[in-house]
């Protein structure tokens, strides 16, 4: 009796095992099933796409889309900024960094079934490289006098010799999405995931799954998971915060730090920190030579000492806390730590001390009376920072700065202009004392910033265009940056940059004030997220996701 | 009404009262920043609450009060009077001096005036005190806030220069400039009180408008239209009705002035 009873106990058990089992199976099913069930994704454009052919992008809108449908040689993976292969299966860069050769996959076809080979790729670095075009890609690919000259080898091989060696080349063709040269739908014709399907202007884009795109998943399945992805043209940010909130959004990129808050009170699970993202804000003077300031000021601001002075009684932890909400931290020199590759890791945190501060004015001969620091010929220290109106973050930055620089005695005015007014004060009048403004890295590599770095450069903002270095750092900075840019030793090339970070660090230029954090919004519905801090953050593996519960 | 009237009297006594006795009743002023205490809710320490960079707004509300209802009237005064001049005279005379005021009103009217002042801004120095950037500011404001009043004001002087009575005192032998100031102005006070109360809210919200053309109220210095900025975020103003209170006390006064005004209109008849 005892026997069977036992036996009978076992069997109940197996049973429940066996369906616990098949529950969990049914389940596994079931969430992949979900996960890879397409649906629809919908995100805003903040602006109205300015072109749909790849090589003319310059906007953010049209950046997306050509992310989203260009078929590109190779890609940067956005999670772990390490080069995967694309179209391109391999790659090799020539010693002189002038050529670069592809092996290319074969049987791919374009989204209207026009098949891929060499040939197209040597038609997209015609167009690219054709002065005609204007092509701010193909502008980085511009190293040297000279033609660029393409060699298919065969349907699945090419190679490509630029007139001079081409810093970081590779990774630039990240950047170029692969034209057919035969399919009547030109541009439109695409390798990417998806391909533009409707587009009502000033109203919204909406791109279809490719069914000729050539990467499949580990089932054999062929991406993308997603039917489609609706873009609506959106500028307003509140409106895009309430529309993601109704569940009329799936995503939102580069949230503010406000909305971030707001929105995680509510939605706690929606919300996304990155981490610090490439992007900085930094405060400059003006040390233009000719510009209409009072000889004493420039004095004040083209000597290194009182640049470090106000770099150091400026409470960095507080324009974090306070302006960005935390979301953001105290920036350690040009590139922000997020630049994993590129980062000079031994640069030291800027220490806050208005004592230490008031201290270095004193021995440069500045002295404090009644409360006011005057300069060695008793001018008082007062200046203005200008900033963009209509930046809340910049606006309240400038008024934490305002409020640190007073207990070092220096009185700050704030005055905020409309951009386009700021910028003629910046690049054209040069009639300013400081400034409050942002730089949006979305190049990893520093050969992206050249043109803000060399002395000749237009946007080396705090001095431009000299025509020959009038300072010894700066002309240290020039050789570097040159060096750096016609190596393709990435050693050398990191040693190089390390040490221009190193000096701007030192003469602080540009005072580097926080690295904002990248902040992004995701439903729930969406499978796959895994938001990132490089550029399109969110919908970087857009082929991986799928959207569910609609 | 005379219950109204007290209670104008009252709100507008205790207003000026307090926002003169600003540096009394916060004595650690309008621009100390409690770093601690940012967005903080009403507390004692702060009574309103403390701003986005922790600076007490009760102290803010107070000498933006001050600034606003000093310098709003006046360049509220300084539109209507204008106005008043060429809008009333025009109409008063008439015939080819109402159409030449007419046009210019019209020309002023259609003048893109944001383009205007963007050009004003540049021509001004960017080391200017908050001081003198209110002060411009309001000037400004003051110069360019007529066209509209005198529209206003022409029409209704042009109809009062063909009613019976200003016809019978011209038929009786009045001279043109005492029939102007005995028999027209003081018709045309209701007008013009009306429109001196009006343009006092759209000074005030103007200001903060012109705070994108780096006209406005410089930093740190309050305004009741820099405080008035903080419910952009309508999102977050239904959990932190304290951000109100410049929107309330502005509400106050421009209703207690104007229920005052209607007391003097009856004495005036």
């Amino acid at each position: 009796m005892m026997r069977h009873r036992e036996n009978s106990k076992q069997f109940v058990n197996l049973c429940l095992k066996a369906i616990a089992i098949a529950a969990l199976c049914l389940g596994s099913l079931l969430g992949q099933a979900l996960a890879q069930g397409g649906g629809q994704l919908r995100f805003c454009l903040r602006s109205e796409p300015k072109t749909f052919d790849p090589l003319k992008v310059e906007d953010d809108a049209s950046g997306a889309i050509r992310y989203l449908t260009g078929g590109v040689l190779v890609r940067v993976n956005r999670q772990t900024q390490e080069l995967e292969p694309g179209l391109a299966m391999s790659w090799k860069v020539s010693k002189d960094g002038r050529q670069i050769s592809f092996r290319l996959r074969t049987g791919i076809s374009f989204s209207d079934g026009t098949p891929f080979s060499a040939e197209d790729v040597a038609y997209t670095i015609q167009q690219l490289m054709d002065p005609a075009l204007h092509s701010p890609t193909g502008d980085a690919f511009r190293s040297g006098a000279g033609n660029v000259e393409t060699k298919v080898i065969s349907p699945s091989q090419i190679s490509i010799r630029f007139p001079a060696s081409v810093a970081g080349l590779d990774r630039l063709f990240d950047q170029v999405a692969i034209l057919s040269e035969h399919s009547p739908k030109k541009e439109m014709a695409v390798l990417g995931p998806f391909m533009v399907a409707d587009y009502k202007p000033g109203s919204s884009v909406l791109l279809k799954r490719n069914p000729k795109y050539w990467k499949t998943d580990e089932q054999g399945r062929r991406l993308p998971y997603l039917d489609s992805i609706e873009l609506d043209i959106q500028p307003n940010r509140d409106v895009e915060m309430l529309r993601l909130k109704r569940g009329e959004l799936d995503v939102i990129n580069s949230l503010d730090s406000e909305y971030f808050d707001k929105l995680a009170v509510t939605s706690p699970q929606l919300v996304h920190d990155a981490g610090p993202s490439l992007d900085s804000e930094q405060l400059w003077f003006n040390e233009v030579a000719r510009s209409p300031i009072p000889d004493y000021k420039k004095n004040w601001f083209r000597s290194a000492n009182f640049r470090r002075a106000i770099s150091e009684a400026i409470n960095r932890d507080d324009l974090s806390r306070i302006v960005f909400h935390g979301h953001a931290q105290p920036a350690l020199g040009p590139f922000s730590p997020a630049n994993k590759f590129w980062f000079n890791s031994r640069l030291k945190p800027q220490s806050y001390s208005p004592d230490a501060a008031l201290k270095n004015l004193q021995d440069e001969g500045f002295r404090m009376e009644n409360g006011a620091l005057k300069d060695k010929d008793g001018n008082a220290v007062v200046f203005s920072i200008i900033t963009n109106s209509g930046n809340k973050s910049r606006e309240r930055m400038a008024v934490l700065i305002q409020d640190d620089l007073q207990k070092i005695g220096i009185h700050v005015n704030v005055v905020t202009l409309d951009f386009p007014s700021l910028i003629e004060r910046m690049t054209q009048t040069f009639d300013y004392e400081a400034i409050l403004l942002g730089l949006t890295n979305v190049d990893l590599d520093p050969n992206g910033e050249m043109n803000v770095w060399l002395s000749s450069s237009e946007n080396h903002q705090w001095n431009p265009q000299q025509k020959a270095p009038e300072t010894a750092w700066e002309g240290e900075i020039d050789r570097l940056m040159r060096a750096q840019a016609s190596s393709s030793d990435a050693k050398n090339r990191k040693e190089a940059f390390d040490r221009v970070q190193e000096i701007l660090v030192e003469q602080q230029p540009f005072i580097f004030l926080i690295n904002k954090h990248s902040l992004s919004a995701v439903s729930t519905n969406v499978h796959g997220a895994a938001p990132v801090i490089l550029s399109p953050q969110t919908f970087w593996n857009a082929e991986w996701l799928s959207v569910s519960g609609k | 009404m005379r219950f109204w009237r007290k209670l104008a009297c009252v709100a507008l006594v205790l207003v000026i009262g307090a926002s003169l006795a600003a540096d009394w009743l916060a004595p650690a002023g309008y621009a100390k920043q409690y770093r601690d205490a940012i967005n903080a809710a009403p507390s004692c320490a702060h009574w309103l609450g403390t701003d986005e960079v922790g600076r007490d707004r009760f102290a803010r509300v107070l000498y933006g009060t001050r600034i606003s209802l000093l310098l709003a009237p006046a360049a509220a005064l300084v539109s209507t009077l204008m106005a008043a001049l060429i809008g009333g005279l025009a109409g008063y005379l008439g015939g080819v001096w109402a159409r030449m005021a007419m046009a210019l009103t019209d020309l002023f009217m259609s003048l893109p005036w944001l383009f205007l002042l963007i050009t004003a801004r540049a021509l001004m120095p960017l080391n200017v005190s908050p001081l003198v950037s209110v002060l411009v500011t309001f000037l400004l404001l003051g110069l360019l806030g007529w066209t509209a009043a005198a529209r206003v004001l022409c029409t209704t002087a042009g109809s009062l220069r063909t009613s019976d009575f200003v016809r019978q005192a011209r038929a009786a032998g009045l001279p043109g400039q005492r029939l102007f100031w005995v028999h027209v102005v003081p018709n045309l006070k209701p007008v013009l009180y009306a429109q001196f109360w009006i343009s006092i809210p759209v000074f005030i919200l103007s200001e903060a408008n012109l705070g994108i053309l780096g006209l406005g109220v410089a930093e740190p210095m309050p305004s009741w239209g820099s405080l008035l900025k903080e419910l952009e975020g309508l999102v977050s103003v239904g959990e932190e009705p304290w951000k109100f209170v410049p929107l309330i006390l502005l509400v106050v006064v421009v209703t207690s002035f104007q229920v005052l005004l209607s007391r003097q209109e009856e004495v005036a008849a």
